[in-house]
């Protein structure tokens, strides 16, 4: 086995685990119907996605909202995935089999994110809708599921570390939410507009090239540029590295 | 205790600290297999802690731990396909059924032959009956036989189990002895308690654990004997007076004390603890006594004594 498959010993069961673990409970099915109305009222809403007036074969009005639904839906699909093992004690057993604190890590997270793609794949009517209302562009509706899981993924990885670092689901919760609503905030012009009026136009390139909803967008338009896909994957590994040191101290309390 | 198994812990100057507490303080021991070890000692005396750390969940500060021959530190996933675990009360998750809790513990030890090893651990912990129940619906009882069931799922050389028995009804407990009993041959097994009668009954070894350190490291028939109280003799005088006797059995030089209880029987312990009942029936004469009987040194006694000794 190499070094790195090694480190990540275990995952399949974990991921298999916690995967079906989300339809073994209403939970996951309340989150998906949650979801579901919540992206179907944004996107037809005339106060936001006012999809119905544009009369555009797009699903901006669609995508746009994703993130803002994303910000409390995504840490209350992991709240539970550490804080539960840590407060019932079924961390000790998980992790004196042989399975690596990466690779539980690891299979988690991937559960969550293939949950997610799950109810986000359930959109599809929103796809047929517009295919048999016009000729959309299809490159533009692939980046944005592209994108709309690379956010899925960064979020889901605050959550988790969030999760990792409280017992207490709530907590857990309420700190990922406000951890995301501040990564979110970042890339909003108003601030962009504060920051450069105290801090110079360098500082407000640096803040808004962290910006998520920068990045999300510039994807959403079709584009797959290299920087916004790397701005994802950097961000995700490393608030998932981050979770795992954080579980490695909290793992024994 | 066996002298000739080949040995599967070894566990040198084991050291852990919580802050400035001392949870495990350099304590050695070996376990062969075919020993049943029981870790006995009081609350907060380093049991959990110098588990955990063989099952490789926590790091020592300082020391060595080797099961079957590999160091903890350096090959954990190794060692933990040698080791079956059943950490303190048993946890395990809920919202599953008992066959599918099983069947993931067997897809995370990579079993070949899966449906076998539940099958047939079903089969000993006697959990066939429950196997389609969520695990949070079953008694305390059953929750502890899954958590054995996960232990012993891969048929391991080494068994730590923590507190096994603890907080279950007396037939719960007779049944999880019982169970652990019948695997106690051609494997070891380290089990903490602080039941001394299960010690008694389970462990051919017992080491008693305070602050950190081994006091210590015997056979539970060794500390039967050296307990306060083995082979004191007890009877009931019928005929004569029950004060003169135990005066009289107190000038012997054998005798550490005689004395009347309150319920009028007399009471002899040997100073050597050896069995004296033939002294105690000549010395006792013209008396006429009943109701004579000898009785086993109680282990709580000399945990008491022997735990208190390093407290004070």
């Amino acid at each position: 086995m190499s070094g790195l498959a090694r480190r990540f010993t275990g995952f399949r069961a974990v991921l298999r685990r916690e995967f079906h673990g989300y339809f073994a409970s209403p939970l996951g099915y309340i989150f998906i119907v949650i979801f579901l109305i919540a992206s179907g009222y944004l996107m037809v809403s005339r106060d936001f996605g006012r999809f119905l007036e544009l009369r555009e074969a797009n699903l901006d009005a669609l995508f746009s909202y994703l993130p803002w639904i994303f910000v409390v839906l995504v840490p209350a699909v992991a709240m539970r995935l550490w804080a539960e093992e840590r407060r019932s004690g079924t961390v000790e057993l998980l992790l004196t089999l042989p399975i690596t604190l990466e690779g539980s890590y690891l299979g988690k997270f991937l559960a969550g994110w293939a949950f997610l793609a799950v109810s986000v794949f359930l959109t599809w009517p929103a796809v047929f809708q517009v295919a048999r209302l016009g000729d959309p562009d299809w490159g533009a509706i692939f980046a944005s599921y592209v994108a709309t899981l690379l956010a899925a993924a960064v979020l889901l990885a605050i959550g988790l570390l969030f999760s990792a670092l409280s017992k207490n689901q709530v907590v857990a919760f309420i700190l990922a939410v406000a951890a995301s609503v501040g990564f979110l905030l970042i890339g909003v012009p108003q601030t962009q507009e504060f920051v450069g009026k105290w801090f110079g136009g360098y500082v407000e390139r640096v803040v808004s090239s962290l910006s998520l909803l920068d990045h999300f967008e510039a994807l959403t338009r079709g584009l797959l540029q290299l920087n916004s896909l790397l701005f994802f994957v950097l961000f995700t590994v490393g608030w998932l590295v981050c979770g795992m040191l954080v579980l490695g101290q909290t793992k024994t309390n | 205790m066996s002298e000739d198994g080949e040995v599967l812990i070894a566990v040198s100057d084991l050291t852990k600290h919580y802050g400035p507490i001392r949870a495990v303080d350099g304590i050695s021991f070996e376990v062969r297999r075919g020993d049943v070890l029981g870790f006995l000692g009081p609350n907060g005396a380093g049991k959990t802690t110098a588990m955990k750390m063989i099952t490789g969940f926590l790091e020592p500060d300082r020391g060595s731990i080797a099961v079957a021959g590999i160091d903890v530190a350096a090959d954990r996933l190794a060692v933990s396909r040698r080791i079956g675990y059943l950490p303190e009360d048993a946890p395990a998750y809920g919202e599953m059924t008992v066959e599918a809790f099983l069947r993931f513990i067997a897809e995370a030890r990579e079993l070949e032959a899966e449906e076998q090893a539940i099958e047939a651990v079903l089969e000993t912990a006697h959990l066939r009956s429950v196997r389609g129940q969520t695990i949070e619906t079953l008694s305390k009882g059953y929750k502890r036989r899954v958590g054995l069931a996960q232990a012993l799922i891969h048929d391991p050389d080494v068994l730590i189990l923590d507190e096994p028995t603890d907080g279950l009804d007396p037939n719960q407990k007779a049944v999880v002895q019982d169970l652990i009993s019948s695997l106690s041959s051609d494997r070891c097994i380290v089990l903490s308690t602080h039941i001394l009668d299960e010690a008694e009954r389970v462990c051919n070894r017992a080491v008693i654990l305070s602050e950190g350190r081994i006091l210590v490291d015997s056979t539970p028939e060794d500390l039967v004997s050296q307990a306060p109280g083995h082979n004191a003799v007890r009877f009931r005088v019928t005929e004569g007076d029950a004060e003169e006797v135990a005066a009289r059995l107190a000038e012997t030089e054998w005798c550490a004390s005689a004395r009347v209880l309150p319920g009028g029987e007399v009471e002899v312990e040997p100073r050597d603890g050896e069995n004296r009942l033939n002294d105690v029936l000549a010395a006792v004469g013209e008396h006429r006594v009943a109701d004579v009987r000898v009785r086993e040194g109680r282990l709580d006694e000399l945990f008491r004594d022997v735990t208190r000794g390093v407290a004070a």
